[in-house]
């Protein structure tokens, strides 16, 4: 495989994500494992793993997530611009970007040129983010690939009022003792996170699009919950937990 | 007493200024080996040294002070014209607060006070001061302890509360002047009703002093206490020069003696000789910092305990703030004093003190602060624990990016680095910084 010209790396608190690009901006390869602590070395192996796939080396690289500074990339550059660049290069529309991240979520706000209007981060807490569905879902022993199922067969939602992640753990676990079914909970929780997110969208324009990004994009209990309680259309970025990876590599492209 | 006096007025007026004198030189010697300070600031400001020096005779003056002279404990806005005309020491439970938070001990004299029952949500100020008296510690060496506590509640309601614990421990008289919340603009009735708190307040603190409030000297004082702001006003107009002569961070050192020695000769003496250096710093485009990209505007207090490494992450990157609201309110409430009508005027003047003030107010002091200052960008710090500071400030940053100034909300605090997570703040405050081209 030939003509890839930058690496994006997208070092977050959950996954660490890399893709490598075309001068176009086309995705040539993804590298995808968990956060390691060694993040260095998960480095190393990500830029051995793309070079292998593009047959390409010493590409310049721009990096993103909490563990960028710890890279000594080109560029770092935040996960909000990434998100952002990223997203509007796959849509090319203005609109609202969710992006729902390991330990953060933002709003964004994307102008006509895909600039970065204003954006809002849930609070130095975690409720509302990727960790919290984590946390609960392991408590109630469903795994993330059937949560689509486990929703689809949900009689009716439960409803989950903390919104806090340690306390919401312990409100399912009561839930679940006083015999409330494991499906029903599960849509509660989704909704519960959908409507912490969507408090952070505030007021909007009628008409405005939103377009959903990061890993928990993968969720589609999650992308169903959303598409209720946004006040707009939402759709979900392609390959959404490479979003912040592409926006970091569009960044360097020369 | 005579005794106590005498060591007061040495202490304060010899012993002092010539200690730090000799620092200075000392540091003089040092700094023609050591060459400038680098880094994205620009040269420190000279006085910037004469400030710790006034501030350290403030409060090595103050350990001779109870039994010398009346001591009184006063918050920030509190009408202190008549105390000054009465010779008090006056301290300043908010400012010991601000230099407890730099020293980061808020965290140690927080949990001597959270222990006996205070939440951690109350404000650090008050919960360092009272904490500093739970745990016999200062890093002052040691304050005063007050005949007179005089609260107003211009800036906040927690200070009626924090007053009446701080009188319950010492067992001496409280004044508070409750100032009632302004909607637009004081009513005559609100003004009327301050006047005749003032007029109890000179009674209670001529009691104390032994002597009355002599109205030649009362006005000698506001006199001088309008005189400083006007000063203080002049100084943070030099800011309107591009660059900006210093930093918003440090107008927030070189505010102590606005808040805390208003209406002295020295406070203004203090002002003369900075307002001279900014405005030599201006003629030669002397620059707060190296390479003045953008200029913001800063709201609420500072966040004491990170202010070097916060003004260092956006000095390095060209971005300044070169206006405040809250160095400013010092500048604008002040106006008001006139001489003439000391009791009429002190009222309305204390009434109208920004955090006194709805957010209408608040938001067209903000706007009118973006436009003459050139400040393209605006920080909001949302402080957890002054409330009264922060509520408002979501629909304020929303009002802010209609006016097409990019804005922020920081979460932080004034003086607990318990409510302070560093990785969170850095990466909101780069992803704000990337928003400017």
């Amino acid at each position: 495989m030939s003509g890839a010209a930058a690496i994006g790396i997208d070092a977050g608190s959950t996954t660490f994500k890399a893709v490598a690009i075309d001068g176009g901006g086309r995705v040539l390869a993804r590298f995808l494992e968990p956060s390691d602590p060694r993040i260095g070395e998960q480095a190393v192996r990500a830029l051995d793993a793309l070079s292998t796939k593009t047959g390409k080396t010493a590409l310049p690289v721009g990096a993103t997530g909490y563990g960028r500074k710890r890279l000594g990339a080109a560029r770092e550059i935040t996960e909000i611009t990434c998100h952002a660049r990223g997203a509007f290069f796959g849509t090319g529309q203005p609109g609202v970007l969710v992006d729902i991240g390991g330990q953060d979520t933002k709003v964004i706000r994307l102008g006509e040129r895909g600039e970065v209007l204003d954006f809002a981060m849930n609070d130095k807490c975690a409720a509302g983010t990727g960790r919290f569905l984590e946390v609960i879902l392991e408590r109630l022993r469903v795994p993330l690939e059937e949560v689509a199922a486990y929703m689809e067969r949900a009689a009716g939602s439960v409803p989950v009022t903390s919104t806090c992640t340690v306390f919401a753990e312990s409100e399912v676990v009561s839930l679940v003792a006083r015999g409330e079914p494991v499906e029903g909970i599960v849509k509660g929780l989704h909704m519960a996170l959908a409507l912490r997110v969507s408090s952070l969208v505030g007021t909007v324009p009628a008409g405005v699009r939103f377009l959903m990004s990061g890993g928990v994009a993968l969720n589609p209990g999650m992308v169903a919950a959303l598409s209720q309680t946004l006040p707009g259309p939402l759709a979900v970025a392609p390959d959404p937990q490479f979003t912040g990876a592409l926006g970091a590599a569009l960044s360097v492209l020369a | 007493m005579i005794g106590r006096r005498v060591s007061y007025e040495f202490m304060s007026r010899v012993a002092v200024p010539l200690l730090s004198g000799a620092k200075g030189w000392r540091r003089r010697l040092l700094s023609r080996k050591g060459g400038r300070r680098t880094g994205p600031f620009g040269p420190p400001l000279e006085c910037a040294r004469k400030l710790k020096e006034l501030t350290a005779r403030h409060y090595l003056a103050g350990r001779y002070a109870d039994g010398a002279v009346p001591v009184a404990w006063v918050t920030s806005g509190f009408p202190v014209e008549a105390l000054r005309s009465l010779r008090f020491h006056t301290v300043y439970p908010e400012n010991h607060g601000a230099i407890c938070s730099v020293k980061r001990l808020v965290p140690e004299l927080s949990e001597a006070v959270e222990r006996e029952g205070y939440s951690r949500d109350l404000c650090g100020y008050a919960r360092a001061d009272l904490g500093s008296l739970a745990a016999g510690k200062t890093p002052v060496g040691r304050l005063p302890r007050p005949d007179l506590l005089c609260c107003c509640t211009n800036i906040c309601q927690t200070v009626l509360y924090w007053y009446r614990a701080l009188a319950d421990r010492f067992r001496v008289p409280l004044v508070v002047v409750d100032t009632p919340f302004v909607y637009g603009d004081a009513l005559p009735h609100h003004v009327a009703y301050v006047v005749d708190q003032l007029r109890e307040l000179a009674e209670v603190a001529g009691r104390i002093a032994g002597r009355p409030v002599d109205s030649a000297g009362l006005v000698e004082s506001m006199r001088l206490a309008r005189e400083g702001t006007r000063l203080w006003d002049e100084c943070l107009r030099t800011s309107l020069a591009r660059p900006s002569p210093w930093t918003g961070f440090d107008s927030f050192f070189h505010l102590a003696p606005i808040v805390a020695m208003r209406g002295t000769g020295e406070c203004n003496a203090y002002y003369r000789m900075l307002l001279d250096e900014l405005k030599d710093r201006v003629a030669r485009g002397v620059g707060g910092i190296e390479n003045e990209r953008v200029r913001l505007l800063w709201d609420n207090l500072p966040i004491w305990f990170h202010l070097r490494d916060l003004s260092t992450l956006l000095a390095r990157e060209g971005f300044n703030v070169v206006c405040t609201t809250y160095a400013s309110a010092w500048a604008e409430a002040g106006r008001r004093i006139d001489p003439a009508d000391p009791e009429g005027s002190a009222a309305r003047a204390y009434l109208h003190v920004f955090l006194n003030r709805d957010l209408p107010h608040r938001l067209s002091l903000m706007k009118r602060l973006c436009e003459e200052y050139g400040a393209t960008g605006a920080i909001l710090h949302s402080d957890r624990s002054c409330k009264p500071y922060s509520i408002g400030q979501i629909d304020l940053k929303d009002r802010l990016v209609e006016a097409g100034v990019r804005s922020l909300v920081l979460e932080a605090d004034h003086a607990d680095p318990r409510a302070w997570s560093a990785e969170q703040a850095d990466n909101r405050l780069r992803a704000f910084m990337e928003r400017f081209p």
